[in-house]
């Protein structure tokens, strides 16, 4: 399926400084492995050292956040918009 | 390396400061808008958010990712860009800390008020190395009134 990753500001530098990406891929996941395959660097900012996505990035497909799909084994299908979305956390010292 | 510059209007610096102050002991939030170009950052507007870490707002702040995408929305609306977050260290100093590292990106501008007993005191601002191994001080530029829009 040829699908349309859209890249946040933040991760641009990352990824040839392109603003969206068009990759063929059938689920979120191999949209994920086909992106990070082509941008390597873009993989420390996804992804956390037990190769999980990271907890404050979100992957959304067209408007609906693969949460609440089927997560990174959600199909996609032509035409489809897939958007990388961080969450902002952080706060003052431990819990 | 010379160290980044954000610069941003007093009057968004108080209102910043005033944030942290309404929410206090809990944490406030917020993103920057404005203009990134080259070698020159400036905030231009704030966008207040909601904290959405009910269970430990005095030491934890949450954006949630649909705020994200409303704060993007906004920037785009006003030919803007999304370049930073603000939050509050509620009797903290106003240095980030291991969790802000590890739930950070590089290139966003993240300030830190220092909020002590009620009190705006320190503000800093911080961007995240491309490694992710530590931030990088942003020097504030503020002034009474900002450079033409």
């Amino acid at each position: 399926m040829a699908v349309k990753v859209i890249i946040p500001t933040p991760l641009r530098p990352y990824a040839g400084k392109q603003e969206s990406v068009d990759l063929q891929a059938s689920t979120v996941a191999e949209a994920l492995v086909g992106l990070t395959t082509r941008f390597s660097e873009l993989k420390k900012h996804l992804y956390a050292d037990d190769g999980r996505l990271r907890s404050f990035v979100n992957i959304y497909v067209n408007d609906e956040d693969i949460r609440y799909l089927q997560k990174e084994a959600t199909d996609l299908r032509d035409g489809d918009t897939v958007s990388i979305v961080p969450s902002i956390a952080g706060g003052a010292r431990a819990a | 390396m010379s160290s980044a510059v954000l610069k941003i209007r007093d009057e968004l610096l108080r209102r910043i400061h005033a944030h942290g102050v309404e929410t206090y002991p809990h944490e406030c939030c917020g993103a920057l808008l404005g203009r990134d170009g080259a070698g020159s950052r400036e905030a231009l507007e704030l966008v207040p958010l909601e904290n959405r870490r009910n269970d430990s707002p005095r030491n934890r702040f949450e954006v949630t990712s649909d705020d994200v995408r409303l704060a993007e929305i906004t920037a785009r609306e006003k030919q803007m860009e999304l370049i930073g977050w603000y939050h509050s260290h509620p009797d903290a100093p106003a240095r980030p800390s291991e969790f802000d590292r590890e739930h950070a990106w590089p290139w966003y501008s993240y300030i830190i008020v220092s909020v002590q007993q009620r009190e705006p005191r320190e503000t800093t601002s911080w961007r995240l190395r491309d490694d992710r191994s530590a931030y990088d001080s942003e020097t504030i530029e503020s002034a009474a009134h900002s450079a033409k829009r």
